[in-house]
């Protein structure tokens, strides 16, 4: 059996007093996509801001492609080129244009080549049908649009893992289909995601495993499919009947 | 070859006439500031109500104190005041005059500015429930935009007080005023006298004005805090 | 009012008027090239030159333009240092204007938001990547108000320079009045000259924040 791609081991984390992440350990499997559920406050965004630096953990260890990672800046900067990240808030640089966004990372964090770089932008922009945005700044885009061309962002790196936080939660119900489709499409690919959402059809159609989180605490681990018809717990049954499923 | 400059301090009463001029600026100051800001809460108040023509004028009378300087209007108030009204007064009256109408129109902008920052529907629950327009204000608006004024008022302050170094330009004898006429009295005597004076003096006011300053941007930073509670 | 008074001394407030920009244009540019270096080595948090920076505003907001000029000016050449009045008035600009441009700055470069921030580790950028790609472009345009507020303040505070006898606006103006006593004439048009200045630049100034807002975030 191949080595997990991702690999969390007893991860503990705390804001001052207040314990937010309680020995949480799980795996990734290379191609799959985990998916985590949960109600507000149940620390499904902290964890996944752990896994690219952005939250610091005091316990516990985290293995990616084979490595430990060892948390320093330096570390750091180096595996988010693998491990990309989409937010909920969208955030392009303004000051740039749709293509300079993506380009950012390419050219002057992984020192490429600007052309080579610019092809595989356009071509991943066509895949998200924003090619024609190129040359437009983030102000000319509805939220939606922007939020597709952070994925591309994203993916220019060609990282190996992809985290999405509550992705499609600040966007307007009619855009945020065109986004889960891209995300679908990436898991057919079999790229290896994580993704923290509350669209709970999206979950259903995508996640090959559920980790279903409460009070910084893995509940339930389950395969994708039981999940949403069988739940282990009690806990995740009413979470899943107050989302109506 | 004279004696080194900071003698002067412990020369006959020099200290002493220093401090009386500090008292002079001080007090000026603070008049200006009690006075203008009491006429500055008004004004603030007024501007937000919805009557077009008290909200321009006000505003005139704002931007005319924003667009000349202050010593401009010492000299307009110190020359033509007398001539238009037929009375003479103190140099020292009018600068407590200039200052108070200079804070006043500040301090309208800093009243206005915390008043209408305050959110629509706090405006609009406390209309729900029957409150008059003087309730509101006084139940709703001011509470919850005092916080927001107050260390903007103390870097006002701030700024009153440094500004009274122009009084010595219409003849209030200020500080500064005394420490010119100290350095006059004493320039055979101390070749670097201008030096110690002045630079004691840069130091009263930094004495004065740093604690201030210290103050409104620890309730600043504590105003933010509390804001997101 | 008597206007062929008003219209003899036209010259004259000309001239006035071109010092007072003159004055004006060099102590602003100084003072906001050394308040965007102190905004950078407060942000970067230089070991000792940061505690340097932050005595020096502090000295300088809480001190009167008038006294730093007269110590510059009267009070230094007693210690060997001499400047000429011009000198002192730039000088002392650009020591009180560099400040409250630094504060400028440093409030710019604080305002840029924090997921911004992680967007850009997120794709891997270094501190300095991130300085240079992300918080400074965007640090600088949040501070435009405040650098707006600052240029209008600043040549307010150049008719100062009265006080070391610069022939600059407010100074013409006095001269005029000792000389002739003309005391409505000179003090209207000198008003009307500052006004001049300062309306049509206050309007400019709101267009470039607007511009730059709409610029930048879109609304």
């Amino acid at each position: 059996m191949a080595e997990p791609l991702l690999k969390v081991e007893h991860l503990k984390k705390s804001y001052g007093e207040k314990r937010v992440l309680e020995d949480i350990s799980f795996e990734v499997e290379e191609g799959s996509v985990v998916v985590l559920l949960g109600p507000s406050g149940s620390g499904k965004s902290t964890l996944i801001r752990c896994l690219n630096g952005l939250e610091a953990f005091q316990g516990g260890t985290i293995m990616f492609n084979g490595e430990t990672v060892r948390p320093s800046p330096k570390n750091w900067r180096r595996l988010r080129q693998q491990i990309g990240m989409v937010f909920q808030s969208y955030d392009l640089f303004p000051n740039m244009t749709v293509l300079e966004n993506i380009l950012l990372g390419a050219v002057k964090v992984q020192k490429r080549k600007r052309d080579e770089a610019a092809r595989q932008a356009m071509s991943l922009l066509k895949e998200v049908g924003m090619e024609q945005y190129a040359n437009a700044y983030p102000r000319q885009l509805s939220g939606g649009q922007k939020q597709r061309v952070a994925i591309v962002r994203a993916l220019e790196l060609n990282p190996k893992l992809m985290l999405f936080d509550e992705v499609t939660a600040s966007l307007d119900p009619e855009m945020v289909r065109g986004v889960l489709e891209i995300i679908l499409r990436l898991a057919r690919e079999k790229m290896t995601m994580i993704v923290v959402t509350h669209e709970m059809n999206f979950a259903r159609q995508i996640g090959d495993k559920i980790l279903f989180l409460e009070d910084g605490k893995i509940l339930e681990e389950t395969p994708g499919r039981q999940f949403f018809t069988k739940p282990q717990t009690e806990r995740a049954k009413s979470f899943l009947e107050s989302m109506d499923f | 070859m004279g004696h080194s400059g900071i003698s002067i301090f412990f020369e006959g009463a020099n200290f002493l006439r220093l401090l009386g001029g500090l008292y002079v600026s001080a007090k000026i100051a603070f008049l200006s500031i009690f006075f203008g800001g009491i006429l500055g809460i008004v004004l603030g108040v007024l501007r937000t109500l919805h009557n077009p023509l008290l909200r321009l004028l006000l505003r005139l009378y704002l931007e005319f104190f924003r667009i000349v300087p202050t010593i401009v209007l010492l000299f307009l108030f110190y020359y033509i005041l007398p001539q238009s009204f037929n009375i003479n007064y103190k140099a020292d009256t009018v600068g407590t005059i200039v200052f108070s109408l200079w804070m006043a129109a500040e301090m309208s902008d800093i009243v206005r500015g915390a008043l209408i920052s305050v959110p629509m529907h706090q405006v609009e629950s406390g209309k729900a429930i029957g409150l008059s327009t003087v309730q509101l204000y006084r139940y709703v608006l001011v509470p919850q935009s005092v916080h927001l004024m107050i260390p903007a008022t103390i870097n006002l302050m701030t700024r009153i007080i440094k500004t009274t170094s122009l009084l010595l330009l219409i003849s209030v004898v200020d500080v500064i005023n005394v420490g010119q006429q100290i350095i006059e009295a004493n320039s055979h005597r101390y070749q670097d006298g201008a030096f110690w004076v002045y630079g004691f003096i840069f130091i009263l006011y930094f004495i004065l004005c740093y604690p201030l300053s210290r103050l409104a941007r620890r309730l600043e930073r504590r105003g933010k805090a509390g804001a997101n509670g | 009012m008597d206007w062929t008074v008003v219209q003899n001394s036209l010259p004259m407030f000309e001239k006035g008027l071109w010092l007072t920009l003159r004055l004006s244009f060099f102590g602003i540019i100084g003072a906001g090239v050394l308040g965007l270096i102190c905004s950078f080595i407060q942000y970067f948090k230089v070991p000792v030159l940061r505690k340097l920076v932050t005595a020096y505003v502090e000295l300088s907001r809480n001190t009167p333009l008038l006294i730093q000029l007269f110590f510059l000016f009267y009070g230094l050449p007693q210690v060997g240092i001499k400047f000429s009045a011009e000198a002192c008035g730039i000088i002392g600009i650009i020591f009180l204007g560099g400040s409250y441009m630094a504060e400028g700055f440093s409030g710019g470069l604080a305002g840029v938001s924090k997921t911004q921030i992680e967007s850009g580790l997120a794709i891997g950028l270094s501190r300095f990547q991130l300085a240079r790609y992300v918080i400074f472009p965007q640090g600088l345009m949040l501070s435009v108000p405040a650098f707006a507020a600052n240029v209008i303040f600043l040549i307010k505070e150049t008719s100062i320079f009265t006080v070391l006898a610069i022939p600059e606006l407010t100074n013409t103006a006095l001269d005029l009045i000792g000389m002739y006593y003309n005391t409505n004439e000179y003090l209207f048009m000198l008003v009307v000259a500052y006004a001049i200045i300062l309306i049509p630049l206050s309007i400019l100034l709101t267009w470039l924040e607007k511009k730059v807002r709409y610029g930048t975030f879109g609304n």
